[in-house]
């Protein structure tokens, strides 16, 4: 096959054998991922667009609606996050050094950190849920104003998006740490990792004005 | 005009079609060249699809009354043909065809950044398509092509399907541009300095930054209609608490910078013919580039000029109209450019260089008659008339449309290797030119008499200018399949092309025709500009 026969990854071109036209480039990499992240923030931002119209219009039934939210959970869930990037953090600053076997230990707390989140998530949706209050409910439609079912509204909506992305971070990090076992992620091939961290870093920062806007406003 | 005559080039290595053989080898490839060449097939296919509802559109609206589609029935189309024709071909055409074969090539690279990304861009292009195709099987939106809420969240007509390829189109879009950004600004060769970069790469470059800046909102906003279809989750409808006016911002925050996704590119392309058949360097190469920047960063802004009647604050409306007119400031800027190249050069009116000068004398009717909207005035009259359907058909179809044409006359001989027909394309040229000025203009008139569009009926006096819109469509469907025809034809039995037609200057017409998987075995260092013809052959005539 006189095709190109070499292989190279979406983001990084990691094997021995890459596309012989397109050389690795750290540098492309790295733009490419933070042109991704730019457009991640835009389609939250469109949200936070939705919010800021919504808050203005409806502002005490927000006040209202976020006094059903417990600020304990979101509070733990934020430092969960935020030591998670820092673990993350470490993980691609010990694999700057060569060290192997600690970039894994701390991307697999990393990992823990994140399932802990969601697991701490989930408890908050399922108690929502018991009392009757998810998107359609006729708990939400008949007892409560128009302004607090679009905070829940756009509460389900927006955690959930931001959930639906630490999964696709968990993901993320389960295959570069399959790389980094294999050596097909090194300390001079290292994009993989640079941008998994660079996507992680992206969910706690919106995680970080998730929590004030949802929780704190009440 | 005598058929083009071509000298066969001897030194060929093996050339990117026959590289490989069997339908795998063009699923798995990642040669930019063949990806594109992929896009096209595709493109055409729906761009044929989208021109027969078009088509029917056109034979409903002969007669006053219904004549033998419903009025859902009527809506049904309507719907897929701008769902089509936007998503799946004006948006996408020239820079996923052109734009992928030629930019890499254009910037001296083998391949663009990503290769393996851009042949998932190609298949989120081709589920979107599958999904637009299955939309069709279940009856078909019949919302529009804008998707407004709350009508959208509450049809019955199965709009899940058409939002969900929106969607995924929207994907392939986002990383079409990614993967074109990245290649400008890390695979130029040595020597192609930011003003060394052919116009067409300029354009791309700016509405490549569309593309990724504009999309996403987009895809954001159309998930949130189907959670509230699906879910009631209110977001936009008023039943439950939403603003339906926040829906249309959104939207248009997306889609008003999509029309420059779809003419930046168009105009690249006359940026490049028109200095190659003027023998001239093109006039205010800067000027150009700078506009296309500005075209991308101004056009963001002034989303809210589709909305005038929808509700706004007064001042508001003012700023969004300032804004537009400023729009119009670069578009002038490249018309005047275009214009200036051609004074006092050597002009020869082959079929690609046709192809401009129609775009130039279409877009700008396409372009002042915008401005008849962005005043707020005019705005109120011809809101939602037939006017804006024949202006829009302007600069879309017209626009980006003949240049998408322009640009597979231009290449053609790049990417096929092969010579067409000069004078049967003309032909089909001139039909096509015909026709469509038959079919466009008289909707002006209807609609500043006040023909609403979007409708299956209408008043007996309006017939005149519907007939003839009609008989119009029947001569463009008849034109493009002379020219579709034409190119066929050419690729099986056309003569084979030289390395340089044209007399081009910049680097693809360095290459064989059609050029090899790698099309640079060695690195190539650029010491001209692209529109230097000093040292360039002149036409083959």
């Amino acid at each position: 096959m006189s095709e190109h026969v070499a292989a190279d990854s979406a983001l990084n071109h990691d094997d021995a054998t890459v596309h012989p036209g397109v050389p690795y480039d750290p540098m492309a990499n790295r733009i490419g991922m933070w042109l991704f992240l730019f457009t991640e923030v835009l389609l939250f931002g469109t949200l936070f667009i939705c919010y800021a119209v919504y808050l203005h219009m409806y502002t005490w039934q927000f006040e209202e609606g976020s006094e059903h939210l417990s600020v304990w959970a979101g509070a733990i869930n934020t430092v969960v996050l935020l030591t998670s990037s820092l673990t993350m953090a470490l993980a691609i600053a010990t694999m700057e050094r060569s060290k192997k076997e600690w970039s894994i230990r701390l991307l697999n707390i990393t990992l823990l950190f994140a399932l802990t989140f969601l697991i701490i998530k989930a408890f908050e949706w399922g108690g929502k849920f018991e009392h009757g209050i998810y998107p359609g409910s006729a708990h939400l439609l008949e007892d409560f104003t128009k302004g607090e079912n679009v905070f829940f509204g756009l509460y389900f909506t927006m955690t959930g998006l931001h959930g639906l992305h630490v999964l696709i971070g968990m993901a993320l990090i389960l295959f570069v740490r399959h790389k980094i076992i294999h050596d097909k992620v090194t300390r001079t091939r290292i994009s993989w990792l640079d941008n998994a961290g660079l996507y992680w870093h992206l969910v706690d920062l919106i995680w970080i004005y998730l929590f004030p806007l949802f929780y704190l406003i009440g | 005009m005598a058929t083009d005559i071509a000298t066969p080039d001897t030194e060929h290595p093996v050339d990117y079609i026959h590289a490989s053989k069997g339908l795998a080898s063009w699923l798995t490839t990642i040669d930019h060249k063949r990806i594109g060449i992929m896009y096209l097939v595709m493109m055409i296919v729906f761009f044929f699809f989208g021109a027969t509802l078009g088509l029917l559109m056109r034979l409903e609206l002969i007669a006053p009354g219904n004549q033998f589609l419903t009025n859902g029935a009527y809506n049904r189309i309507l719907t897929l043909h701008g769902i089509t024709m936007i998503f799946l071909f004006i948006i996408p055409s020239i820079p996923a065809v052109f734009g992928n074969f030629l930019l890499p090539i254009m910037v001296g690279a083998n391949d663009v950044a990503f290769p393996r990304m851009n042949l998932a861009s190609w298949y989120f292009y081709a589920v979107g398509g599958l999904f637009a195709i299955i939309s069709v099987g279940l009856g078909g939106p019949d919302t529009g092509w804008t998707f407004y809420v709350p009508y959208t969240a509450t049809t019955s007509a199965n709009v899940l399907i058409p939002i969900l390829a929106a969607f995924i189109l929207g994907w392939s879009t986002i990383l079409t541009g990614l993967n074109f950004i990245v290649t400008v600004h890390r695979l130029r060769a040595p020597g192609m300095q930011w003003s060394r970069l052919p116009l067409f790469v300029w354009s791309l470059y700016a509405s490549a930054w569309i593309q990724i800046i504009a999309t996403p909102v987009v895809g954001i906003t159309l998930i949130l209609v189907l959670l509230e279809r699906i879910l009631q989750v209110p977001i936009f409808d008023p039943a439950i608490g939403g603003d339906p006016i926040l829906y249309q911002h959104l939207f248009w925050i997306y889609s008003h910078p999509a029309v420059y996704i779809m003419v930046l590119p168009a105009m690249g392309v006359v940026s490049e013919i028109v200095p190659v058949f003027s023998r001239k360097t093109i006039f205010g190469y800067k000027y150009i580039a700078i506009s296309s920047m500005a075209i991308a960063a101004i056009g963001s802004l002034v989303w809210a000029h589709h909305m005038f009647t929808a509700g706004m604050a007064d001042l508001a409306r003012v700023v969004f109209s300032l804004l537009t007119f400023l729009v119009a400031i670069p578009s002038a800027v490249k018309v005047f450019n275009w214009l200036a190249t051609m004074y006092k050069g050597s002009i020869h009116l082959r079929l690609p260089m046709l192809y401009c000068l129609a775009f130039i004398f279409l877009f700008t009717i396409g372009g002042l008659t915008g401005l008849m909207q962005g005043a707020l005035a005019t705005d109120i009259h011809i809101h939602d008339t037939a006017f804006i359907v024949a202006h829009f058909h302007f600069t879309m179809f017209c626009g980006t449309g003949v240049m998408f044409f322009g640009s597979l006359h231009y290449w053609f001989p790049k990417m096929f290797g092969k010579m067409y027909n000069g004078t049967i394309g003309t032909i089909g040229f001139i039909t096509f030119f015909i026709g469509f000025n038959l079919l466009y203009d008289p909707l002006f008139v209807a609609g500043f008499l006040g023909m609403p569009r979007r409708y299956a009926d209408y008043l007996p006096e309006y017939t005149i200018y519907h007939r003839i819109s009609t008989i119009g469509s029947w001569i463009v469907v008849a034109s493009l399949l002379v020219i579709v025809g034409n190119l066929i034809y050419a690729y099986f039995r056309g003569k084979p092309a030289p390395k340089n037609p044209w007399g081009g200057a910049t680097l693809e017409w360095t290459v064989p025709s059609p050029p090899p998987t790698h099309q640079f075995a060695k690195t190539v260092h650029v010491t001209h500009g692209p529109y230097d013809y000093s040292n360039i052959e002149d036409l083959h005539e």
